[in-house]
């Protein structure tokens, strides 16, 4: 939001810097069970985003003075490795990943149905492998589908996503460039069913207009990203049940 | 949302009185608490405020030092926000290194500052790729009664807009006004139930499942904003949120100046 270039990028014709239209989302790719140990865990790529989430619980609450009594609650750290990003990143917390952490762990809480689990923890990892701008978004994408992939009783699964402006035009999942060098950024989650926002932030630039465009363009696009996460499910449950049969 | 902090009783109380439309300190659902600020109170700061929302008190510092740029921004100055919950200000706070609340609170009101550009960081360049000035701004709550987003904002903006550039102090020059350029302004929206209220004090907060904070700029334009709270907002209630914000700004800004 605070560089400054005179790359062009939204030419005359609408066209981006990666070929997309100002609706169109990068080439997007999740995966469900990719990982052996977690109770739950996905891949998601989103354009150049690598992003892998784990999920274990319900399990015991530690520390213990965090137990709810009528509920579980959930833990999330989202952590950008150290090679995600061009320059080394400095392994551990820092007040981005802290922030980031916190609104992804609430906005999930909207959809898991924590009373069924009264003084557990759900703990949701999230990890940068390479990160090109919408990385929470993306982060998120990954952690519901991890949640469902555990079996965790959710009222839906949360699909996220970045609308953003550059150039003057407002413009969906901003890449690297459009985001470095762009004028906003907003990146939101809903449920799909009822399409509320649990996940909303923004900065940057923006009149109402644009801000109006930028929400309907999100909120779209989260439905798109809602079939291709239900779909992951599908493929990795068919592929079990094919599993299983094999089995006995 | 259940809390040791708050009664069964009172809660209800606070639910029932919204359903029409009332709130438990008297005000309508869009009304705001009187805000009062002094500036200045801080002579070793390079610009203060103190800021009162109804109860809610919070003091905002700026510190202003030489110090090495960015190597990506070489002429640029620095800008920094940090913010403690002190145990002096709530029971329920804590001493040590800043929680994920205090980190949120910072953060967000460093979205706001740094997104509308308040500060002209390209003034602030003492040598190129050497040496630039870097601005401190620390928020501390005295007293907690809800609304900690807009109270901070609030003595930020303040503390920003009387604070100097120390030149004198280290042998760089004159002292000169820090170049601010707009006046941003957060509006924090609570959710309780399905009803949305301005300004939420200490009670309101607890019962409320989520939030939305707003900031714009002097055109009533939007530069940041962050949702909070393990609850939902419908589209039609952003909508709301985002009239208010810039209605009630308008409003803020008459009031300080």
């Amino acid at each position: 939001m605070s560089g400054q270039t005179d790359m062009v990028l939204v030419d005359d014709n609408g066209i981006r810097i990666d070929g997309r239209t100002a609706d169109q989302h990068r080439p997007i790719k999740i995966e469900a069970g990719v990982l052996s140990n977690a109770d739950g865990s996905a891949y998601v790529e989103i354009g150049k985003n690598k992003v892998l989430a784990a999920v274990y619980g319900p399990r015991e609450c530690h520390p213990r003075h965090l137990q709810n009594p009528s509920k579980a609650i959930i833990q999330c750290k989202y952590n950008m490795e150290a090679f995600s990003v061009s320059d080394r990143k400095r392994p551990g917390p820092d007040r981005r990943s802290v922030e980031i952490s916190k609104i992804t762990a609430e906005a999930l809480e909207k959809v898991v149905l924590t009373e069924l689990y009264p003084r557990a923890s759900i703990d949701v990892y999230i990890e940068i492998m390479q990160a090109n701008a919408g990385t929470r978004c993306a982060g998120l994408t990954a952690a519901s589908v991890a949640l469902a992939d555990a079996g965790i009783p959710m009222r839906d699964i949360i699909p996220a996503i970045a609308a953003g402006k550059a150039d003057g035009h407002v413009l969906l999942d901003l890449n690297k460039e459009e985001d470095n060098y762009g004028e906003a950024d907003v990146p939101m989650a809903i449920i799909p069913s009822t399409d509320e926002i649990v996940l909303l932030q923004m900065d940057g630039n923006m009149t109402r207009e644009e801000f109006d465009r930028a929400v309907s363009m999100g909120v779209a696009a989260c439905h798109e990203v809602y079939e291709l996460q239900k779909d992951a499910l599908k493929r990795r449950y068919t592929a079990k049940e094919k599993e299983d049969d094999s089995d006995e | 949302m259940s809390n040791p902090m708050l009664s069964e009783i009172r809660r209800d109380h606070i639910m029932n009185l919204l359903a029409d439309g009332k709130r438990i300190d008297g005000r309508g659902t869009s009304d705001l608490r009187s805000i009062t600020f002094e500036t200045g109170l801080v002579e070793s700061a390079d610009g203060s405020a103190r800021v009162k929302i109804g109860k809610t008190d919070v003091i905002a510092g700026v510190k202003i030092v030489p110090g090495t740029p960015f190597p990506d921004t070489p002429d640029s100055g620095v800008l920094t926000t940090g913010a403690e919950l002190i145990p002096m200000a709530h029971a329920t706070f804590e001493s040590g290194p800043p929680g994920e609340d205090a980190i949120e609170l910072a953060r967000v009101v460093d979205r706001g500052i740094r997104e509308s550009k308040m500060v002209d960081v390209s003034k602030l360049c003492v040598t190129p790729g050497e040496k630039v000035w870097m601005c401190f701004i620390d928020i501390y709550a005295y007293d907690y009664d809800g609304n900690l987003f807009d109270a901070a904002n609030l003595a930020a903006v303040l503390a920003l807009r009387t604070a100097v550039v120390p030149g004198e102090q280290y042998g760089l020059g004159e002292n000169t006004p820090l170049p601010v350029t707009c006046t941003p302004i957060s509006v924090t929206a609570a959710k309780i139930g399905n009803t949305l209220i301005l300004d939420p004090n200490f009670d309101e907060e607890q019962i409320s499942c989520s939030r939305l904070t707003v900031t714009t700029d002097d055109e009533g334009n939007f530069r940041a904003m962050q949702k909070g709270g393990k609850g939902s907002i419908t589209l039609d209630e952003l909508r709301q949120c985002l009239d208010m914000a810039v209605e009630k700004g308008r409003e803020i800004r008459a009031i300080i100046g």
